[in-house]
């Protein structure tokens, strides 16, 4: 029997508080989700009964906090249906991520005169890396751009690839817009050239299917604190292959083998890009976060999202000057907006006076911004602990607001 | 004129029958409405002080040691606040903007509401014009 959705919402302490004198409605998600009692749990006890350094002991704590540390990744491993557990390797979050990627693949990998391409509908964490990589190596950086409707053009996208290209990064759903990309379809089509693609799931994990092998993405990444995890925890996914072709990013303990002045000979896999002291708690910590999502039916949570997205919209598009951005076919966790002649910002702290908490501005999405000839958006971003009643909040928030500087 | 001290205590008064931050926005709101429009051609890059999320800009002029100043911004929140320190210090001796402790900002809880804003926050704003008030003072000498 898996757990009732409704039910959520009662097992995360954060949202039982009141912001404002009015409780809490927490709508940014697509920043950072809230933690269930279970995580919170785990990051206390491991600090309480389990802290030590791992896999450099062989004390008992030593030997558990391992043990503990081995059993998220494959969790996680689990959870991503990937091949193997040392797929999986831990990084601080999406961001570290990316970076390890370009670092690694554009020192090994891309040469002048190749080129890289993105889409114009990335977040920036999925855009200047490759940028700045393409500036150190000579490559070519090229943007994708989005359609009129806020989706990306998968026939210009074939157009763009050739035998010059070196590796796509995609995000699998917009943070600022919520378009969920035809990543499967970029994946074949990058593979038809041998191409390898990231998949930035910073915002589709949580939501979506995570199977990467069905999606046979290259690399495959996220961040641990917006799917009910900690901070400071985050997965860069990569097919064995590539990981084993890939030279370390960071360099230190943990990493090597053997040393000596000449030479060192790295550690296998995922040892070999895991340098340093992991984030331990923290891992433990994502590995129940993922124990948490599945007690629910995967299609059945991704159901009950839809069904609150269509209704938050459909309670939107009653709101008279209300504009929303983007018309992509199929739209995941995101509703972005604006009031025509209202601030973004002061529909911010308005709302946030009423206790709502949506994000506004960019989003770190300056490049779709610049393609909505927009300064900025309000945006309410939802999890599975959100219900109609916090949109129907949202909804009268919004009116109130409107009633307050329009007269 | 009242000084800043009284003009402080009466806004603090005010702000006190307001119960909730539903309330306070819309009498700071209010404010900024009823605040004097700035001239269009003094809303110049100039007088920008640019942040993240809004655009503020001050028109600050000196007279004989005192400071009199017109502003604006984009966004009726921060207006409101504008509006508020041109009511405070709009017409006061250079001198006191500079000595005079804003508290009531504090008091209100306004401050933790909206500094954060960046450059935009209260903090860059009232630092704007004690700056002002620094320059108006040394034309004095
Ligand atoms: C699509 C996307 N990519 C990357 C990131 C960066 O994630 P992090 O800041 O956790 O590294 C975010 C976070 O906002 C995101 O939404």
């Amino acid at each position: 029997m898996s757990k009732d959705i409704l039910s959520a919402k009662a097992d995360f302490p954060i949202l039982k508080q009141s912001v404002n004198d009015q409780p809490l409605v927490y709508l940014d998600n697509a920043a950072t989700t809230q933690k269930p009692q279970v995580v919170i749990d785990v990051l206390v006890d491991y600090y309480t009964r389990l802290n030590a350094n791992i896999h450099r002991g062989n004390h008992s704590l030593a030997v558990q906090a391992t043990e503990a540390y081995e059993g998220a990744r494959r969790k996680v491993a689990g959870y991503l249906n990937a091949e193997r557990n040392h797929e999986v390797i831990f990084t601080r979050g999406t961001t570290e991520s990316i970076n390890l990627l370009a670092y690694t693949y554009g020192d090994k990998f891309v040469q002048a005169g190749d080129e890289v391409i993105v889409t114009q509908l990335e977040h920036h964490s999925n855009y200047v890396p490759w940028q700045q990589m393409c500036l150190r190596r000579g490559a070519i950086f090229r943007v994708l751009p989005l359609t009129d409707r806020g989706e990306l053009d998968l026939a210009l996208f074939e157009r763009m690839l050739n035998a010059k290209t070196r590796l796509v990064a995609v995000n699998q759903v917009s943070n600022s817009l919520g378009t969920v990309n035809p990543v499967a379809e970029i994946i074949r089509l990058a593979h038809a050239y041998e191409v390898p693609v990231l998949v930035d799931a910073a915002q589709s994990v949580q939501h979506l299917a995570h199977d990467v092998r069905s999606l046979d993405a290259d690399f495959y990444v996220f961040s641990g604190h917006k799917m009910y995890g900690p901070m400071g925890i985050g997965i860069f996914y990569g097919k064995e292959k590539w990981l084993e072709a890939l030279p370390p990013f960071l360099s230190g303990g943990e990493m090597i083998e053997t040393v000596t002045p000449e030479k060192v000979t790295f550690n296998v896999l995922p040892f070999k890009f895991e340098a340093g002291t992991p984030s331990v708690a923290q891992a433990i910590g994502l590995g129940a976060a993922v124990d948490y999502l599945q007690q629910f039916d995967q299609l059945e949570l991704q159901k009950y999202e839809e069904d609150l997205l269509a209704y938050g919209f459909s309670l939107l598009a009653e709101i008279p000057d209300l504009v929303i951005y983007g018309s992509p076919a199929h739209r995941s966790g995101v509703l972005p907006f604006n009031v025509n002649g209202i601030q973004h910002y002061d529909m911010g702290v308005l709302l946030d006076s009423m206790g709502i908490a949506v994000r506004t501005g960019q989003h770190c999405t300056q490049p779709i911004m610049d393609a909505l000839h927009i300064n900025g958006t309000v945006r309410a971003s939802l999890a599975l602990y959100n219900n109609r009643e916090d949109l129907d909040k949202l909804a009268s928030g919004i009116r109130r607001v409107i009633k307050m500087l329009k007269r | 004129m009242p000084g800043i001290q009284e003009i402080q205590k009466d806004l603090s008064d005010d702000f006190s029958l307001l119960v909730n931050w539903e309330e306070k926005y819309e009498y700071l709101i209010e404010m900024g409405m009823d605040m004097p429009a700035m001239k269009p051609q003094n809303k110049v890059d100039k007088n920008l002080v640019k942040g993240c999320q809004s655009s503020v800009w001050f028109d600050v002029q000196c007279c004989d040691g005192i400071m009199v100043f017109e502003a604006d911004s984009d966004s009726l929140v921060v207006k409101g606040m504008v509006a508020m320190l041109h009511k405070l210090l709009n017409n006061q001796p250079a001198k006191d903007v500079l000595e005079t402790e804003l508290s009531v900002f504090e008091e209100l809880g306004l401050w933790r509401h909206i500094s954060s804003q960046r450059s935009n926050g209260l903090t860059a704003m009232v630092a704007h014009l004690k700056a002002a008030a620094v320059d108006c003072l040394a034309k004095e000498d």
